[in-house]
């Protein structure tokens, strides 16, 4: 199987200090791959690592061939203004990005695009709606739609059901589950321990460093939790430097 | 008949007898086309004093064309867009790559810009003719400044329409942009240079200090009658096009100075706005009415 994603020796961080330190291994195309870990274990950062938004300390990572725009990247927090007057619309369009970039057109069938993905995350009757004026599953449900649109190959979803009901949570997994049946690769950070358990392939268990990459029965067992949940969250102003 | 022998010399022939007041028309409006727009996009980023603090960074760029060259208009408008062009452009750059915020990016930047000005003219020559650069003189405008201010607000229009996706995108989801294109950069600075223009532009008819009121007063009174960019521009510019016929009218009749008369009807209009708009105007807040039913 080729790899979609390949870290070798990865150490990324802020300031000198790493919050993902000495990460090796790959991702195969196609995979529903979770990261779990606790706050503070690098997961955030590993995901803009992966997108190209923080450059690595040290080592490196391999996109076998994608560039930016293959890759569709929904943050933890977006930092979206919700205040900006702008409808549910015109804000899924925008997924539309890499069909028609800057000046390119908005023609019937791409006007047909919006809608159906509007309709696939259930928010149909709402395209007219200011963004201001949504609940926040809502707006999640909107950022999966333009997600949907962005039609990307790899695709990183930072925390992507947390504040957020089990309801819409479900309705978002299924589009989840139909990106990995169309075979496009899946990386997600995620909280909840038994929805992992029960729908993805492949975990990576973070704490700064990687605790186990493997399958979900392999990774998620309570030693390695435990393991997990002992790392030390604290920078060492005074750390020595990195021999490794 | 009679009254519509008042109307019309109270509303046209003020306009229609006199050239200065006819070229005082022309330009406001081209300023209320031009500065709207930028107006709006400046509020909708939180940046509305922007306006203000670039204004202080155009002065010393202006005072010192205007003392190597006296009241030329060539000098001072190079002078104005220099200085307003390295202000904004390194505000901008140290935003984008450093933690520093905008806000305080500009405002580093500025106040250097000021100091640098207030320095150079207090070396050479008096602040007596600096009034003409603060006040402005919108009834004295002749051809090549009027050339000048309609050749900026086209030129405005067109940029504007050519970076108009990702400076929306840059403001609503700058994370957004920055994973789908790298347009947000240029797009950016653009828009900088953009505010710069227009303020330069503004600084010739109204002077430095109220060309920014003709900027942000409609688009500050536009917020509350419209929830959709497109139709807050529009009305930027409507309400900033009133403004400069009522206020020209107005320092007709009263005597007052035109410059002023014209950023008091626009705040008039902002008042009136914020208490009778009807996004979120005080007095739809006043009127209780009952709830819906969904």
């Amino acid at each position: 199987m080729t790899a979609q994603l390949r870290f070798q020796n990865l150490t990324l961080g802020y300031d000198r200090h790493p919050a993902v330190h000495h990460l090796d291994g790959s991702v195969p195309r196609g995979a529903l791959m979770a990261v779990v870990g606790p706050n503070g274990a690098g997961k955030s950062t590993l995901f803009k690592g992966i997108v190209g938004m923080l450059a690595p300390l040290a080592g490196g990572i391999d996109r076998g061939g994608l560039k930016t725009r293959d890759i569709a990247y929904l943050p933890q927090a977006a930092e979206l203004d919700r205040g900006f007057p702008i409808n549910v619309y015109d804000l899924v369009a925008m997924g539309l990005w890499r069909r028609t970039g800057l000046f390119g057109g908005v023609g019937a069938k791409e006007r047909e695009r919006v809608h159906a993905a509007i309709a696939a995350v259930g928010l149909t009757g709402f395209e007219a709606r200011p963004i201001g004026s949504l609940s926040g599953g809502q707006m999640q449900r909107v950022l999966f739609a333009r997600l949907l649109l962005q039609d990307a190959r790899l695709i990183v979803l930072d925390e992507p059901f947390t504040a957020i009901d089990s309801k819409t949570a479900a309705d978002l997994f299924d589009l989840v589950r139909r990106w990995h049946v169309e075979e496009r690769t899946v990386v997600a950070a995620l909280h909840d321990i038994e929805l992992v358990r029960a729908n993805f392939p492949d975990v990576l268990l973070l704490a700064r460093e990687p605790v186990a990459w493997g399958t979900a029965a392999e990774v998620l067992t309570a030693d390695n939790l435990t393991k997990a949940r002992r790392m030390c969250e604290a920078f060492d102003e005074a750390a020595a430097e990195c021999a490794a | 008949m009679a009254d519509r022998t008042m109307l019309y010399s109270s509303l046209i022939a003020p306009f229609a007898e006199f050239e200065f007041m006819r070229r005082a028309l022309v330009g406001s409006f081209a300023l209320a086309l031009g500065g709207g727009p930028v107006g709006v996009f400046l509020m909708l980023r939180r940046m509305s004093l922007m306006g203000d603090a670039m204004s202080h960074a155009i002065l010393p760029g202006a005072a010192i064309g205007f003392l190597v060259s006296g009241l030329s208009l060539f000098a001072m408008t190079a002078g104005g867009l220099i200085a307003g062009f390295v202000v904004a452009v390194l505000a901008g750059l140290v935003a984008r790559t450093t933690e520093l915020k905008e806000d305080a990016s500009l405002a580093a930047f500025f106040l250097l810009s000021l100091a640098i000005g207030v320095t150079i003219v207090s070396m050479r020559g008096t602040n007596i003719d600096l009034l003409h650069v603060l006040f402005g003189s919108v009834l004295a405008l002749d051809n090549p400044t009027l050339i000048l201010i309609a050749a900026i607000t086209s030129l405005s229009l067109v940029i504007l329409a050519l970076i108009w996706r990702p400076l929306v995108l840059e403001c609503v989801d700058p994370n957004f942009l920055r994973s789908v294109s790298r347009a947000g950069a240029p797009a950016h600075i653009a828009f900088l240079a953009l505010v710069v223009m227009n303020l330069v532009g503004g600084f010739h008819a109204l002077g430095t200090l109220l060309a920014v009121g003709l900027m942000m007063l409609p688009a500050a009174a536009a917020r509350f009658w419209a929830r959709d960019i497109s139709a807050m521009i529009a009305i930027a510019v409507a309400l900033g096009i009133v403004s400069g016929f009522a206020g020209l009218l107005l320092s007709f009749h009263a005597g007052l100075p035109a410059g002023p008369a014209v950023i008091l009807t626009a705040g008039v209009l902002y008042v009136g706005s914020l208490a009778f708009g009807s996004v979120g105007g005080l007095a739809r807040r006043l009127v209780r009415r009952r709830h819906l039913e969904a």
